[in-house]
This record gives C-alpha cells, sequence and structure tokens, in this order.
C-alpha cells in the first residue's frame, strides 16, 4: 500500500470507499463558510474598537495604532486558549477564527501549554512552532519571492 | 481450543471475576455514568500531564478489580495491557506499579478484547489460574500525540471522534462466580485505502465486519446466537457503515441487536461529534455496562468486537492508509 498508493487501489477498496462516502455526513462547507464569515467579522470588529479606543483615548494615528490593536488580540487570544474556550470558538468558527491574527496566537499558546510537561527548553520552546513554524516557513519564503519579483520588475523600469 | 480458522473456544469457560472502569468527567456527564466504578471529575487528575493522569486511571482500574475480585494482587499470574501513547508506556509504568508478570500488547482502540482473548485463551489452556486483562485511553495524550494540542482551534469535521478519558480491567480466572468467556475471533488486518485520521469509524467498519463474519463461520452459529453485538469504537458514521456492509453479506443486522460503545457512552446532546473512541471506549462500556447487565440477568450472551485503527502519526503524515483490526470476544451469562 505504501508506494504511489492512490493510483494502486484494488476495485474492492474503491468500492468500499464509494460506498462509505455515500454514507458520511460531509462537511457543510456553505454553513462553514457563513460561520466563518460572522466569527472573523467579529473578531475584526472588535479589533476594530481596540483601534478606536487607542485614537480616540491616547495618542495615536490610525497607522501606528496597528500594533498596540495587534497586541491587545493576541494577549485575549492567548487568555481564551488558556481558559480552554479559544478551541470551542474556533469548533463553531472554523476559518473566521483561525486567519485572524487571534488563530496565530493560538496555534502559538497552544503548543506551548500542551507541551509544557516536557520542560521549557526541549518542551514549551521546541514544540511552539510546531504548528505555527510552517506558517512562518512558508510566510518568509513567499515573501522573499515576491520582494525578488517586485526587484526585478522595478530594475527593468515597470514600477 | 482452535475452532476454524481463527476462532478459540474456551471449554473451560474462564470467569470474568471481577470488573472495573474508571472515567474522566466527560464521561461522569455520559449516559452510562452509573457503570464507571470510580469517575473523576478533573481530567489532569491532579497529575503534572495527562500522560500520568493516564496512569493513575489504569492503575486505580487494575486495583479495583482485583480488590472486587476478593483476591491480592499476589494471586494474578500475568498482567496483559496495551494503550495508545507511544511505546505503551501506561501499560508498562503500571506494570512497574503492579509488579505482576507482564506481556504488553498493540492493538490501537482493540486491546481491550485483545487483552481478554489472551487472558481466557491463558487461563483455558492452564497457563495461567489468573490473569488481569486491562486497557486505558486519555483524551488529552491521545490528541496531543496523534492530532493537535488540545486546546488549538482547528475545526473537526463530522466524522470525526472523541477519545474516551478513562480505563478497564477484567480478572479472568479459572475458578469463582461472574460473566464466562465462551469463544474468541482474532481479527485479520483489513485496509480500504482510507487515510483520514478524521474518520476512522468507516476506516475500520469493514475490519469489524470481517471479524463478526468469521466468528459466525468458526462458530457455525448466526447472529440469533447472540443478544447483542457490540462493536467497539466505529461511532455514528462507522456503524451505519458496518450495519449496511453485514446487510449485503446477508446478516439481518438491525440497531436493535447490533451496539456501538462508541454511541452508547456519551448522550446526544455532548460535543462528541460522531461518538467516542480510544481503547477505554470499549473497555469501560464492556466491562462496565454490559457485565452489570450480564449479571443482573438482562442479557444471556454477548459478542463485543473492538475494532482498532492501526495508524501512527508518522504513518499519516507520510501518506499512508490505514490498517484495521478486530477482535471479538463472546461473553456469556454464568
Amino acid at each position: 500500500m505504501s508506494d504511489k498508493k492512490k493510483k494502486k487501489l484494488t476495485p474492492v477498496q474503491q468500492e468500499y470507499q464509494a460506498f462509505a462516502s455515500q454514507r458520511e455526513p460531509k462537511r457543510p462547507v456553505l454553513a462553514n463558510s457563513i460561520r466563518a464569515f460572522i466569527a472573523g467579522g467579529i473578531i475584526c470588529t472588535i479589533g476594530q474598537f481596540f483601534q478606536w479606543i487607542f485614537m480616540t483615548f491616547f495618542d495615536f494615528t490610525d497607522v501606528s495604532a496597528g500594533n498596540p490593536t495587534v497586541a491587545v488580540m493576541i494577549i485575549l487570544a492567548v487568555i481564551l486558549t488558556g481558559l480552554g474556550v479559544y478551541d470551542h470558538i474556533a469548533q463553531w468558527g472554523g476559518g473566521g477564527s483561525i486567519v485572524p491574527v487571534t488563530g496565530f496566537a493560538n496555534t502559538l499558546a497552544s503548543a506551548a501549554i500542551e507541551h509544557r510537561s516536557e520542560g521549557y527548553v526541549l518542551g514549551v520552546g521546541g514544540n511552539m512552532f510546531k504548528i505555527a513554524g510552517p506558517v512562518i516557513t512558508f510566510g518568509v519564503f513567499a515573501a522573499f519571492l515576491i520582494g525578488t519579483i517586485a526587484v526585478i520588475l522595478k530594475a527593468l523600469g515597470g514600477m | 481450543m482452535l475452532q476454524g480458522q481463527q476462532t478459540w473456544v474456551f471449554p473451560a469457560r474462564p470467569v470474568i471475576r471481577a470488573a472495573a472502569a474508571v472515567g474522566g468527567p466527560f464521561e461522569a456527564r455520559g449516559n452510562l455514568a452509573g457503570d464507571f466504578d470510580i469517575l473523576h471529575d478533573d481530567i489532569w487528575l491532579g497529575q503534572e500531564s495527562f500522560e500520568k493522569a493516564e496512569r493513575k486511571m489504569l492503575e486505580e482500574a487494575c486495583t479495583r478489580a482485583v480488590e472486587k475480585a476478593g483476591i491480592k494482587k499476589e494471586d494474578v499470574h500475568f498482567f496483559l495491557s496495551g494503550d495508545l501513547i507511544n511505546q505503551i508506556i501506561s501499560s508498562s509504568f503500571t506494570a512497574r506499579t503492579l509488579a505482576i508478570p507482564f506481556l504488553g500488547l498493540f492493538g490501537a482502540c482493540s486491546s481491550s478484547m485483545e487483552g481478554l482473548a489472551l487472558a481466557a485463551q491463558l487461563v483455558d489452556s492452564n497457563a495461567a489460574a489468573c490473569v488481569l486483562a486491562a486497557t486505558s485511553s486519555h483524551n488529552g495524550a491521545v490528541e496531543k500525540q496523534f492530532r493537535y494540542p488540545t486546546e488549538y482551534g482547528a475545526q473537526k469535521p463530522p466524522t470525526a471522534q472523541w477519545t474516551v478519558t478513562g480505563a478497564g480491567a477484567a480478572v479472568v480466572a479459572r475458578e469463582g462466580e461472574g460473566p464466562r468467556v465462551a469463544a474468541a475471533t482474532i481479527g485479520k488486518v483489513v485496509d480500504m485505502g482510507l487515510s483520514d485520521p478524521y474518520n476512522l469509524g468507516a476506516a475500520m467498519a469493514p475490519a469489524a465486519v470481517e471479524t463478526i463474519l468469521a466468528h459466525f463461520r468458526d462458530l457455525g452459529v448466526g447472529q440469533a446466537h447472540y443478544d447483542l453485538i457490540i462493536t467497539g469504537d466505529l461511532g455514528k458514521v462507522g456503524h451505519a457503515i458496518a450495519l449496511n456492509l453485514l446487510q449485503m453479506r446477508g446478516i439481518q443486522a438491525t440497531p436493535a441487536q447490533f451496539k456501538d460503545c462508541g454511541i452508547l457512552i456519551y448522550r446526544e446532546d455532548q460535543p462528541v461529534i460522531a461518538g467516542g473512541s480510544g481503547c477505554a471506549c470499549s473497555a469501560t462500556v464492556t466491562y462496565g455496562h454490559f457485565l452489570n447487565r450480564l449479571r443482573r440477568g438482562e442479557l444471556n450472551r454477548i459478542l463485543v468486537v473492538a475494532t482498532g485503527a492501526l495508524l501512527s502519526p508518522l504513518s499519516y503524515q507520510q501518506k499512508e492508509s490505514i490498517p484495521c483490526i478486530a477482535h471479538a470476544v463472546a461473553i456469556e451469562k454464568s
């Protein structure tokens, strides 16, 4: 089964998989999308609220208010993760709670909590980026790629 | 004694002298809370890690079962146990505490009936007078090892199952009072090429069906021989598929006679999605709920078919499919 298994499924296996997939509840994609829209919208509205506070009551512009707003959202997400609430929000909200910065904070905090029992260095330190690591790796790589393209375009006088 | 291709019958009819089921807070709010011997309201059990909490539950189940059997642990000749943690440390570390000669098993969630079948065989063949068979699983420890951190916000699909936090143990002996083990069928590994670890019910259903059919064939009996035929942890999705598969093979499989521990253990309103899973699922429901019903005389004869998905975190990341197994044990009223 190990090598190139998809192409080498026996007829019996293919038949069973078709049979089983008819009897499995599908992911409710439309409902999930609507809930993600609502959850993501609420999270962003809360962020907007903090940005408004920073701009109204403190000496921040709409640009400089970004950093403290993100910090507040991260702290909130980490607290909710520690209290065991964030995963329930995510089961309902799906992509809406994963995509904003709160989702990223949750991946770091949940992994750090989970691996606390293996110690601070090898446990927390070694596993904190277990789920967030790929996001950073491919994020940096994508930024490098786009940056390179931008530099070339500029050199050619395109921008 | 071998009968047919893969079934042992036990002429000595080994007796399950006592059994114990331990559960966590989620199980305490479930359907079968009354059938547990010990229930914990803290998922950590006051320990520093999920792994230590699981070990504590397994130790409690073993100690309680031995106590209930009215014997001392020195009277137990062998201890058979398996679990889901890497290198079955819950079992080995419990064996260290118990200091009973130990054989470690791994059959994933089928470890419960693998242990019971082997215990009955050891007793029946006079290799032992008294054997302790046990298994455990812990929701947090399993999620951590096989999936994501417990607090990570990933949305689970409707086919996902909830690992039972608990442990079950049974004392099987040559003499004594209690339900008796009549026969056991050892399953073959069945792999239908499914590879989604969030849909283990559908992956395991064919293994359960193969073992049930092999059991009927080897013993020359039909489904009417049993009051109930209970699968381990197929959940709602896998159980429905298994019933359909059995119907296609000419068995009149009805939800009244065919039950699933993963469906029975939790209430409908608990957020377990497709149902319970894990070694402790079949172990606690069988050793708690069903043995109680056999003792009360509500049931005469049951067949417990514990199902196991033999995947590892490594194998599914390497895109391997999920091999599955099921072991059946027939238990009768004394």
